[in-house]
């Protein structure tokens, strides 16, 4: 409630401001919503995504240059000259263009890891910049001017007043079409960029294209920016698109709270009055003229990571009352199903898997096979290569050589995102969750691959019902593993031993045929050890097949139907779990010889 | 082109290239060291110039003031830390770095009159005033962040750079200085006339580069920044100081910065705001080397130098366009090359 009217009374203000502000407020109020429009893309680049990128700024000089070009150009070639004189079309041209040029840029540099990805974006910020001042047809260094003003249904946006309503209403659009992307199971793909790529792969989604989609998005909604930038400034110069000013924007998104849609409005606010106020101040204070809020934004910056990492927007957020978030159990027609297949059927059958780490062999020669309907176990002293045998038969790690057939198909040289989908689902030893999305959500993403709705849906909201399936079988499957009453936590407030069921709810929300279960039950109480137990055997009723690894005896033994044992990366034994107790070779692997 | 022009260029391109390669070491080892992507290389750059121009213009550097306010800061800070912790032994030794070695400098800048020192001295003289600026810059800006990723170490760096930019213009004003040269000298080599200068820089760069080799090679403190560059926990476990490493490297990449600085400044006119440039295209060779290789980063900075000369003569307009756009295949190469599993952050 409180929540709806905070907005409420936002939007009131921002409809009744230009009746009531100053020229010089609305000027203000225009800009502030320019920037907030880059920010907001860099919220979702950087905060929600991991990708920083220092080069927004070109791409909003993109848009600008674009319309400026169109709209003013005398002489376009026939095949052009549709997209001349309307500003309209101008905006149609800067978002191919800019999505082209990002669409390039993205497949070259999202590949680059870490920190090679903002230091690219430097470069090209760099180029894109010395290009727009060196172009003889964009006007070179002293720009373009006699830009026309945009109209819409007949009247002009001549001045600063009428054009507001026109930025605002871009602004939340924008913000609308952000949160709903995040809100979905795109959005949820997306979340888990930042720190969990191997998961999300393991679960079925494509992190590389999910990384030039929030790459493409932030760079079209830069590029909506210069072309309502070049329409009301009426004059464009390579100036405000110089990498100074993409450091600019990227501290708008920082400083406002960058995981945060509406941190992107706070910060690009707060920068922006702030830069107003230090050019007026500063120069008189110091008594020669320059960019010296620069230095204050600097040290502002440091500042704000050292103490406020997370920006100002949660900081606001602790004294204003948003209310409760929902938590009401998603309810939803249930997801279609895989046929499960025939019971006693080898689902997964590995061939003689060697992995090799330079001169070490963690993986020697291995064999081993899982039925539908069985719980096969793997299992071994510490540091014998279960784990690494996991990560070669899931595709996260591959193969030095051998051999890997999933249901009858070689996916030795597959990806795990090829791999699940196949149908194989798995968990990992050292937990692998989104610490800050609740546990639902966590476990939604485990459903990724039974959605199919695409990212334009998402933003429109026109996925609304499949959704609703997916989150439904998400809650089915935290109800499952017993997770029920943390459905709405964060995932990261769980105990260890809830976290470990929590990855088992995702493995299952896939819909495996094959699960692969890293040390399910290690940081498990006795009674939920008792329950998972439980739980396994009535998947494996189901027709599931299950392979695991486990170091609880106890637990392996009793639901075991196979055993195969490991050390120092070879099979030294398999067989029913009675007879591996009481191999010889066992028990001088784990216990040491009895002379 | 003929001949004759190509060796000119060469020429030119192997003298930036110098330089460039001298930033790109400083790069890798401040980023093998702490993890920092050392955006405000540059500005050392532009400091250690100008700060030498002033001198030699008989005005007071900006540097100085910075110097003594960073001190005081830093001053501030370390001593409250001190007194909380209960370590009220360390002040002195605080007082002295941070108090009495600014006010040294400052006694030193006023009373001797650094206009009428020779050039020697002078170079010194400026050293002495930025070179200390870099473990402050550490002290303030990273160290309380040490742990953190680096992407956020990264844009608390471009942040630095900002800040440190800002001040330049502040210091040394809008307009751009040249010092004289060196040497006056110039030697004929078959086609080309080779000028003192750019025996001075490849000489120096030379020099600095096998310095650099013994230190990390022979001593103590470089070896012990080469174990904190390959396993900060298992390095501090040894006893080595992180935060020692960090400002030992922040004071070497200061040094190198600003002695780059001064003998770039009497080949080209160096703006406040003309480091960054320099040290991108630094960086553009340490990217070369994977940030991780000193040889491979050296050479990529010749090569940008090289590429930078003759794209100058070819194109001088998209000079920087051509020179930075060369950073993407190099980019995607490395990223290609270099396999990793694990998360990022």
């Amino acid at each position: 409630m409180a929540r709806r009217l905070l907005l409420a009374g936002f939007l009131g203000v921002l409809v009744i401001s230009p009746l009531v502000a100053s020229e010089f407020h609305i000027t203000l109020l225009n800009y502030i919503g320019l920037y907030a429009i880059v920010a907001l893309g860099l919220v979702l680049l950087t905060g929600v995504g991991g990708l920083t990128s220092f080069g927004q700024a070109a791409f909003v000089g993109l848009g600008a240059y674009t319309t400026a070009y169109l709209s003013t150009a005398q002489d376009l070639p026939g095949w052009a000259s549709i997209l001349g004189g309307s500003p309209w079309m101008g905006l149609l041209a800067g978002l191919l263009v800019t999505g082209l040029v990002a669409y390039l840029l993205g497949l070259l540099t999202l590949r680059l890891s870490g920190h090679y990805l903002p230091l690219g974006t430097i470069a090209w910020g760099i180029s894109l910049y010395f290009l727009f001042g060196n172009l003889e047809f964009l006007g070179g260094h002293t720009g373009m001017s006699g830009i026309p003003a945009l109209s819409l249904f007949g009247v002009e946006l001549r001045d600063g007043r009428k054009f507001y309503y026109m930025v605002w209403a871009a602004v939340l659009g924008a913000v609308w079409l952000t949160q709903n992307l995040l809100n979905s199971r795109e959005g949820r793909a997306i979340r888990a960029l930042k720190g969990g790529v191997v998961m999300a792969e393991a679960m079925g989604v494509d992190t590389a294209r999910s990384k030039v989609v929030i790459f493409l998005i932030a760079a079209l909604f830069a590029c909506v920016s210069g072309w309502l930038y070049a329409h009301l400034q009426r004059f464009v110069n390579p100036t405000p698109f110089g990498l100074h000013i993409g450091i600019e924007y990227l501290f708008m998104a920082v400083v406002g709270g960058a995981a945060h849609v509406w941190g992107a409005l706070i910060g690009a606010g707060v920068i922006t009055v702030l830069k107003q106020w230090l050019q007026d101040w500063l120069p008189k204070l110091l008594g020669a003229s320059g960019n010296f809020e620069m230095i204050v934004f600097g040290v502002m910056m440091i500042f704000v990571l050292q103490r406020a990492r997370d920006g100002l927007w949660p900081i606001l957020t602790r004294f204003v009352p948003l209310g409760e978030t929902k938590r009401e159990v998603p309810i939803g027609d249930a997801l279609p199903k895989k046929p499960v297949p025939e019971s006693g059927k080898v689902l997964l059958e590995a061939r003689n898997v060697f992995k090799r780490f330079g001169g070490l062999v963690a993986n020697n020669n291995m064999c081993l096979s899982v039925k539908a309907g069985e719980v096969m176990a793997l299992i071994g002293p510490n540091g014998a290569g279960k784990s690494t045998m996991f990560n070669c038969v899931s595709g996260v790690d591959s193969a030095s050589e051998g051999e890997v057939l999933f249901r009858g198909e070689a996916v030795t040289n597959l990806n795990s995102r090829q791999i699940a989908r196949l149908g194989m689902s798995r968990t990992f030893q050292h937990v692998r969750l989104l610490p800050t999305m609740t546990v639902l959500e966590n476990v939604a993403i485990g459903g990724h691959l039974r959605g199919s709705m695409g990212v334009l849906s998402a933003m429109l909201h026109l996925e609304r019902g499949e959704e609703a399936r997916l989150l439904a079988e998400a809650a089915r499957q935290v109800e499952r593993v017993g997770l029920r009453d943390s459905m709405f936590d964060l995932a990261g407030s769980l105990a260890l031993g809830q976290q470990r069921t929590l990855e088992i709810a995702r493995a299952l929300c896939a819909d495996p045929c094959l699960l692969l279960l890293d040390e399910p039950a290690a940081g498990l109480r006795y009674m939920e050890k008792q329950a998972l137990a439980e739980l396994l055997r009535k998947l494996r009723g189901e027709g599931m097949g299950i392979l695991l690894v486990e170091h609880d005896m106890d637990f392996v033994m009793g639901l075991a139907d196979r055993v195969v044992v490991m050390e120092f990366g070879e099979k030294i034994a398999e067989g029913l779990p009675d007879e591996v107790q009481r191999d010889p070779v066992v028990l001088e692997a784990y216990l040491g010889g009895v002379d | 082109m003929d001949l004759q022009i190509a060796l000119l260029l060469g020429q030119d391109g192997i003298t930036n290239g110098a330089i460039y390669a001298l930033l790109a070491l400083a790069l890798v080892l401040v980023f093998a060291v702490t993890r920092v992507i050392f955006i405000p290389q540059g500005e050392f750059v532009a400091f250690g110039a100008l700060t030498l121009a002033s001198f030699q213009a008989g005005k007071t550097p900006g540097t100085l003031w910075l110097l003594i306010g960073a001190g005081v800061v830093v001053a501030l800070v370390d001593i409250t830390q001190a007194l909380r912790s209960g370590a009220p032994r360390r002040i002195p030794r605080i007082v002295g770095w941070n108090l009495v070695y600014p006010a040294a400098a400052a006694a030193t800048v006023f009373l001797l009159k650094p206009g009428e020192f020779p050039l020697l001295g002078q170079i010194v003289l400026a050293l002495v005033l930025v070179v200390p600026l870099g473990p402050m810059m550490y002290r303030l800006a990273f160290q309380p962040l040490a742990e953190a990723s680096v992407l956020v170490l990264l844009i608390v760096a471009v942040a630095v750079h900002l800040a440190l930019v800002g001040l330049g213009l502040l210091f040394f004003g809008a307009e751009g200085s040249r010092t004289p040269s060196f040497s006056d000298a110039s030697f004929k080599l078959g086609l080309v006339t080779v000028s003192g200068q750019t025996l001075w820089v490849v000489g120096a760069s030379l020099l600095l580069i096998v310095v650099l080799f013994v230190f990390f090679e022979r001593t103590i403190y470089g070896k012990a920044l080469r174990a904190t560059a390959m396993n900060r926990t298992g390095a501090r476990l040894m006893g080595i100081s992180t935060v020692m490493a960090g400002k030992l490297s922040f004071l070497l990449a200061a040094l190198i910065g600003a002695f780059s600085g001064i003998l770039i400044a009497p080949i080209t006119t160096v703006y406040y705001d003309t480091g960054f440039l320099i040290g991108l295209k630094g960086f553009v060779g340490a990217i070369v080397g994977g940030l991780t290789s000193y040889p491979v980063a050296a050479a990529g900075a010749i090569l940008v130098g090289l590429l930078e000369a003759f794209s100058s003569f070819w194109a001088s307009a998209f000079k920087e366009v051509i020179v930075f756009t060369l950073i993407i295949p190099v980019l995607v190469w490395r990223s290609l090359t270099t396999r990793h599993v694990e998360e990022d952050e």
